[in-house]
């Protein structure tokens, strides 16, 4: 062990460290596809733990290639902000699919409001909920000019 | 050293990988298999990743990148099958 330590640089060190934390969240990301209990639940451990894996790969990857060969590469970094911006956009569309399939108006949780959630709303209520919306602030506005005279 | 890491790299990706494998095959609903493969996708990307340390070249980036824009791609349209029934209306 010791050995191993002496004969390794900072950068050797450096390196490894952002490999094998990256390998855990890998891991991870895809055991809590195997171990949690809902779709909603299991929806976190790819989007979120892997993610943080494949950027920790490559960054650890653009270390290697400035500090072992001396080359500045930006590839890995096109790929990782790639992979965070779509990682987002695909949980959501997996989501609003589990929504749409498995769940009704009903079993979701209450919203607080008289509206329910965004997708469940169609296109008859939302305009109902906006003319009331529009219809309160035109009485509004006609009780200030009423007041100021 | 790196070498080391590399190994324990690819093991555990290697690993994660068997698990997506797993939960294609039993899943409890298509939901859980569309996730599993978007997470399929994204695990094969940082094994390409870890070989091009490996190799120490970058020729692999380009092919991971492609892989990147396919797997975002066909997640998206298995959603859009999934709540439409169609893909492109």
């Amino acid at each position: 062990m010791t050995e191993i330590l002496t004969e390794a640089s900072a950068a050797e060190i450096l390196v490894s460290v952002f490999l094998v934390i990256s390998g855990v969240f890998g891991l991870v990301g895809s055991f809590g596809l195997l171990k949690l209990d809902n779709t909603m639940a299991r929806l976190h451990a790819p989007t979120k733990a892997t993610t943080l894996g494949v950027g920790g790969i490559l960054i650890a990857s653009m270390l290697y290639f400035l500090l072992f060969e001396g080359t500045l590469s930006f590839h890995e970094l096109l790929i990782t902000i790639f992979l965070f911006l779509t990682a987002p956009v695909v949980a959501h569309f997996i989501a609003k699919a589990h929504i749409h399939r498995h769940e009704s108006p009903d079993s979701t949780p209450p919203t607080g409001c008289a509206r329910p959630w965004a997708t469940f709303e169609t296109d008859e209520m939302r305009e109902a909920v906006e003319a009331a919306e529009r219809g309160e602030a035109a009485t509004s506005e006609a009780r200030l000019k009423a007041e100021r005279g | 050293m790196i070498d080391h890491a590399l190994t324990f790299a690819f093991a555990c990706f290697g690993l994660a990988l068997l698990f997506n494998l797993y939960r294609i095959v039993v899943a409890p609903g298509v939901v859980d298999r569309v996730l599993a493969l978007d997470t399929l996708v994204i695990n094969s990307i940082a094994l390409l990743g870890l070989y091009g340390i490996l190799e120490g070249t970058a020729v692999y980036f380009e092919a991971s990148m492609l892989i990147a824009m396919t797997g975002f791609v066909s997640t998206v349209s298995y959603a859009r099958f999934m709540l439409r029934g169609d893909v492109i209306e």
